[in-house]
Order: C-alpha cells, then structure tokens, then sequence
C-alpha cells in the first residue's frame, strides 16, 4: 500500500493569524493527507526540523505578518543547511505581487495569496508532493 | 394611583379575521413561485452563520415577546434599543480609525493628519513584537518591526507617539493585550510629564486577555496569572482612573478568526462575566468596576444578523449583570461597544468594492446603536492603510452620519418583526452556549479543553467549504471575477530601516538611562507579581519612568509567571 502524502503546515515568526493555516491543513487533510500542523511561533530551524523527522514531502508556511520576506529565506536556507533541498516548499498568506515573484525566485515554489481556492491549493499539493514522492520513493 | 392602560403587552397583536386571511392569501402564493436561480440562490435561507431564515416574519413570530420585560425604552433596562434615551440625535458615536505603522514619528503624523480631518478620538495599532512583549532588536522581532503597527519599546516611544496631542482632550484606544498593563503604565507615565494627570485621563486598554486564547494567540503568561493582573488594573483604574475602561471585552478577534454571529456573541459575553467574576472574587463591588468594562465588536456583511447581534447583546449584559450579578447602578447593565468592520470580509481582488461593503457594515454598526466605529480602508487586505485609503474610511463614516439620516431616528428597526425575533433567537442561542461553558466549569477551563478553539475552527472551515462550492458568493472572488484585475491601487510599505532604526534607538537608550533604578523599580515589580495583595500597576509605573524597556519588563514578569504555550489543534 502506498502512503499517503504527508504535509508541514507551518507558522513561524509572531504572527498569530491561524485562521488560513488552520482551513489548509483541513483541506488536504480532507484530500486524503497527512497533516502536521506546527502551531504558532516556530523557528525555521524547527519548522525543518520537524518536516525531516515526519519524513515530510512538503512544507506550506502561512505568513501574514508582513514577515514573509525574512521568514521564507530563512527556511530555504535551512533547508539547504539541513539536507533537505527535495521538500517541497510552498506557503501563502498576505504577501504582495512583487515580493511573492521575488520569493519564488529564491526557492519558494508556490505563493498563494488570498482569495486562492482551496481546489487550487490541493491540487498544487497534490501534483508537487506527488513528484516529490515518486523521485525519493 | 397610575391610570390603566388597555393595550397588549406582547408585540404581537391579537390578529383580526382579515388579517388572518390576508396571511393564507400570501401563504398560497407561495404555491406559484419561481425561486431565483443562478448566484447566492444557495444561501436564501440561512444567515452567513447558518441561522435559519424564513421568507416573511409576522406577528406570530413575536407573539412570545413582552414590550416591557424583553424591549423596554431606549435609555432603559434592558435597553435592547439603545443604552441612551436619544442616542445620535444627543451625541454621535466616536470616530475612531486604528492605526499605526513603522516607528512613533510615522504614527504621530498619521494621528496629525487624522485628527485634521475630523476624526474624534485615537486608537492604536502595536507591531508584532510590541504586541508580544519583545523589544525591536530581540532575535523573535526579525523582520517584524513596525511592519503591522508601531513599535514601541519603552516611555521615549510613547511621548514621541502622543507628541503634539493633547492627551488631557482626546480619548486613546490601544488595542494591546498581554503587555496591556505596561501599554497603560506608559500612557499614564507620558501624560504626568505633560503634567497631565491621570485622573482625567480618557481611553481603553483592550487588556482582554481570554479572547486571546481563544482568537487572537497574543498571550504571554498563562490564563490565570494574567487574570491577576486583570484584577489589579481593574482596580487601579478604579481608584486612579476613573474615565478610563480597564478591559475593552472583544469580539471582533473571535468573529475574524472565523466564528459564526452567536458564536461571537455568546463567547464575547461570557469573557466579560468572567471578568466580572474575576473582579468580584478580588473583592471588589461590582458597581465599582463593572461600569468600566466596554465592548468591541465585528460589523460582518450580513446586515440584520449584525443588527440583532448588537441588540441581543445589550440585553443579555443587562439581565445577566442585575439578575444574576446583582449589580444596582444603570451604568453596570449597559453594554457600550465599539465596531469596527469585518476584515475578513474585504478582498484583495476589486479593492475597491470594499468601500461599499464597509458602507454597509458601517450602517449596521450604526442602526445596532454602536458608540464608536472604525471602517476598515479598502486596502485592508492588501497592506496597512495608506492616508488616501484611511480618508476614504473615514469620509464612509461622515457621509453616514451627516448625508444620510439614518441617526434621527432611535432604534430605527425596534419593532420590525423580523429583527426582533432574530434578536430573540441570537440570544436563545448564546444562552445555549453559557450553559454548555458552564458545563467545562468556566471559560479558563473551556479555553484548556479546547472547546472555543474548535467550534471556531469548525465555523471557520465550514465557511470557507461554502465559498467553493459557491453557496455563498464573494463578488470579484467567486462571481464576477476579473482576473486581470489585481488591484491597481497603491500600497503603503515598510522599509527595512525602520527596523534598523528602531533597534538602535532602543540600544541606545539602555546606555543612556540610569541602570540601578532600573534594576530596582523591576526587582520591586517582581516582588509585587508574587504578592497578591499587591498591585503590579504603580511599580509598572515606576519602571517605565525609569525608562526599562517593554521587553526587559516583560521578561521579568515571565521569570516569575512562566510563558504560555497553545496546544495547538485544527
Ligand atoms: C482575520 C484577521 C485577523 C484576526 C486573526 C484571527 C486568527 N486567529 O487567525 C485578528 C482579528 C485576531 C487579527 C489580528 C491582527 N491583525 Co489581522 N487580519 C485578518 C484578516 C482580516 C483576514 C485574514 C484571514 O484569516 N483570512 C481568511 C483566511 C482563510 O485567508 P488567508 O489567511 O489569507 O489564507 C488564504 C491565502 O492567503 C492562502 N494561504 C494563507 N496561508 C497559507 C498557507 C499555505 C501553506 C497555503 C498553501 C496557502 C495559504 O490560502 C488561503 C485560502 O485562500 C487580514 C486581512 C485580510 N482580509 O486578509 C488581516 C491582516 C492580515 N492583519 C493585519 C494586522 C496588522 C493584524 C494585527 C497586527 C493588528 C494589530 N496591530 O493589533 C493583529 C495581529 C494578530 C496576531 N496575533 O498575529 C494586517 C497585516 C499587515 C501586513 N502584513 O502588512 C492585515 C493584512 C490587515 C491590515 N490591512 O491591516 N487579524
């Protein structure tokens, strides 16, 4: 049997908005995966962390504080410095136009920002996890 | 003795045989309709928070009411339709817009420009780590300084904030909960160097702790050391600060992190007889304080189930407050509340429609009997307001109050049958919801339990379950769309200097103070956190005089109270 896709949604920084990270996580939990939702105030180091010990295929990080442009390199960095370059990394939250191109620039994948429909987001998790999955097995 | 009076006493009339008629010719009407198709024709039934609707209400729908007990007179227990006599014909409510950004310099000039443009009163918006209790060049605040509000570090911040302000004049609001009692110690302690004394001072302090559990995660101690300081303040303000409310009890936070109307009702009120409660069991009269509490609530887009969540409001406080409290003064049944429009109901496609959906919400606030109001700008989703959105926000509000009659007349929807009886189910509802709080043993307990957390996650998720399926309609996002349009307006930014700036400034000025009145004024405040028959507000007093910082004191209280950490669900 295969497993099913597993996720990191995670808040980092702090922002207290939990609402979207919360609808998330039930969304692909509802598409049929396996969510870890972190809580607040995570450290990208122990939002990496985390994702390496669930042996995690993708990480969505919500940020709604105007933090996004120090928050999201942080955790590509990590990424980096930990190994774990494969998981997908994504995340949304109120983060404008231009910073959302500049942040896919530096290894985000996806940014969605409000308004996104949820069938949008399981999809996107769904096809780039999926990939993910297939490639390291 | 008082003259008899022959007239009904519930507000449904006994109906005549005509009227009877009249009613089964509409009834069979109904046989030949054409319900509406196409957008928004799933939702004709139910409020945006699922509260049964019929197509028509009557008499019958009221026939349980009573004039007197359930009704009364504006200025009246148990002032359903308004806690004054004349309401807007006496006195407008404030206009207060929420605002702050980048550093106190920035934020003052906003507070300049808004106050030359009409507006009554301030309120406050903190940045993130001011909000946490953590200073600008801490390692938590990277990347979040002034980026959501003001940062403000210590005393300096706060007199550069207020500079120019005629502190003794206006009224403030700051919008701050876990470093409320510091947030307090700092406006008094800026306003006594203007000579300016505290007795006269104006404002609230949001100070309402529970609902941050509950909505908006800006703890910093556990529950219940945090209801201690509640206590003291309360007090404080008691005896110091008479014109001052010592907890603004809010629901706007509960209803913006996804809850339904009753859901926002029923747990906004029951935070305030907790700290009722709370203030009560420090062995205070309740007419002593309770007068002091005030109220914040959501405008949502659902324009009569806001009206009747106010109106359900006003008259639970007040039953509860003289029957079950046992409060004797009028001024402790009335509910007072602020508004501010629903956040979550603006969007970021077709900005602009948001200045017609604060309209609307605004005129809600306002034929709820609001006593002051911020509308949210129409870039609300985007960023922080810029001076051109603000002033659109504010013009909704003058235009509502001068252009459209709408405040001549005291509660202009007292007596329509639909409003009334969904003003009675709203507080069915919530009554419904008391008992089961009860039931956990308290809201601290509930909170511990998870309960609110969960019915609001669930409200939450539901909602937005209903927008892909398009049940309920969000126009520009889920009908109507224009993809091409992704907002052409401009928006405010926050440079990364303000942060640099902010951090030196704060190290600055831990060179320049003196060092051993700092270190005393907070060993003193330390000793007074574990004395409960102390009161921590005049050695917060003495500390931020002593210019300590925010987070120096803040973390002093942590070494003796602990940090509260969420278990976090969803
Ligand atoms: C709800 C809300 C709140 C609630 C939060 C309740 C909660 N527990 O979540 C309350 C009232 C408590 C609140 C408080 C504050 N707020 Co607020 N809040 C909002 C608001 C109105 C809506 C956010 C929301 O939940 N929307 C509904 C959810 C479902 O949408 P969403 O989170 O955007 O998620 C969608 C997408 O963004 C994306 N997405 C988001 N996260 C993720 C993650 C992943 C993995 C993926 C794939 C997708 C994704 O997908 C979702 C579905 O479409 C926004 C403005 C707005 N309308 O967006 C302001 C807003 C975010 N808040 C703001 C501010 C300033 C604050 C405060 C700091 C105010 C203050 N000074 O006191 C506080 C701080 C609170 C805190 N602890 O952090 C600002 C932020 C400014 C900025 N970044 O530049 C905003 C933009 C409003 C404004 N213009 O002022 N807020």
């Amino acid at each position: 049997m295969i497993r099913p896709l597993r996720v990191i949604v995670a808040k980092a920084g702090l922002d207290g908005h939990d609402r979207g990270a919360k609808v998330i996580a039930r969304a692909l939990r509802d598409a049929g995966m396996e969510v870890i939702y972190t809580g607040l105030f995570q450290t990208p180091e122990q939002i990496v962390q985390t994702a390496i010990q669930e042996d995690a295929d993708g990480i969505g990080l919500s940020i709604l504080s105007g933090a996004h442009m120090t928050l999201f390199p942080l955790v590509v960095e990590q990424l980096r410095a930990q190994g774990a370059e494969d998981i997908v990394f994504f995340g949304g939250g109120t983060i404008p136009p231009e910073d959302a191109e500049e942040l896919k620039r530096r290894g985000v994948r996806e940014i969605f920002t409000p308004g996104a429909p949820l069938s949008q987001i399981v999809e996107f998790v769904q096809r780039e996890c999926g990939k993910r999955r297939q490639l390291v097995g | 003795m008082a003259k008899m009076i022959d007239r009904p006493s519930g507000l449904g009339a006994q109906p005549t045989a005509e009227f009877e008629q009249q009613r089964e010719r509409w009834e069979s009407a109904g046989a030949f309709r054409k319900p509406r198709k196409g957008p928004g024709s799933g939702a004709l039934d139910r409020t945006i928070s699922d509260l049964p609707l019929k197509a028509l209400y009557g008499p019958e729908d009221v026939a349980h009411l009573d004039l007197a007990r359930d009704l009364g007179y504006p200025g009246q227990y148990p002032y359903s339709r308004g806690i004054h006599p004349y309401m807007y014909r006496d006195r407008l409510w404030t206009m207060r817009q929420f605002a702050g950004f980048g550093n106190a310099r920035q934020t003052n000039e906003r507070y300049h420009f808004l106050l030359a443009q009409g507006q009554h009163g301030l309120s406050v918006a903190f940045d993130m780590p001011t909000l946490m209790g953590y200073d600008s060049d801490a390692p938590q605040a990277r990347g979040e300084v002034g980026k959501c509000g003001v940062a403000i570090d210590s005393l300096a911040d706060m007199e550069t904030l207020f500079d120019g302000i005629d502190m003794g004049d206006i009224t403030t609001s700051m919008t701050i909960n876990g470093p409320a009692c510091i947030a307090l110690a700092q406006y008094v302690a800026a306003a006594e160097k203007k000579g300016i004394p505290r007795k006269i001072l104006g404002g609230t302090v949001q100070a309402d702790i529970l609902k941050e559990y509950i909505a908006q995660k800006e703890w910093i101690f556990p529950p219940r050391p945090h209801m201690r300081i509640l206590a003291d303040m309360m007090r404080f303000c008691r005896d110091e600060m008479p014109r001052w409310n010592s907890i603004s009890v809010s629901g706007y936070h509960i209803r913006e992190a996804g809850s339904t109307a009753v859901q926002e009702l029923a747990f906004t009120l029951a935070d305030g007889f907790a700290y009722v409660e709370a203030g009560v069991n420090a062995g205070m009269d309740v007419d002593s304080f309770a007068p002091r509490l005030s109220f914040f609530f959501n405008a949502h887009i659902d324009f009569f189930e806001e009206i009747c969540k106010y109106r359900a409001a006003r008259r639970i406080w007040a039953r509860h407050l003289k029957e079950k409290y046992g409060a004797k003064d009028p001024r402790s049944w009335q509910l007072r509340f602020h508004t501010q429009t629903a956040g979550c109901s603006a969007t970021a496609q077709q900005p602009e429609n948001n200045i017609v959906r604060v309209a609307y919400e605004a005129l809600a606030a306002v034929l709820g009997g609001t006593q002051s109001l911020h509308t949210n700008s129409m870039d609300e989703v985007l960023a922080l307001p810029t001076e051109r959105s603000v002033e659109i926000a504010l013009r909704t509000q003058q235009v509502l109050a001068y252009e459209t009659n709408a405040t001549n007349v005291v509660d202009p929807l007292g007596g329509s049958y639909f409003v009334e009886a969904l003003t009675d189910e709203m507080e069915r509802q919530a009554e419904e919801y008391f008992a089961q709080i009860e039931e956990y043993g308290g809201v601290i307990e509930a909170i511990e339990a998870g309960f609110f957390q969960r019915e609001i996650a669930d409200a939450s998720y539901r909602y937005q379950r209903s927008l892909e399926t398009k049940d309920r309609i969000i126009v520009g996002v889920n009908a109507f769309e224009r993809p091409e349009d992704r907002g052409e307006i401009e928006l405010l930014k926050i440079g990364e200097e303000i942060e640099r700036g902010q951090a030196q400034s704060v190290a600055e000025l831990r060179n320049r103070r003196d060092a051993g009145t700092v270190g005393r004024t907070l060993e003193r405040l330390q000793r007074a956190c574990k004395d409960p028959a102390d009161n921590v507000m005049p050695h917060l007093i003495a500390s931020v005089n002593a210019y300590a910082t925010e987070g120096e004191i803040v973390q002093a209280m942590v070494e003796v109270y602990g940090r509260y950490t969420e278990r976090a669900a969803f």
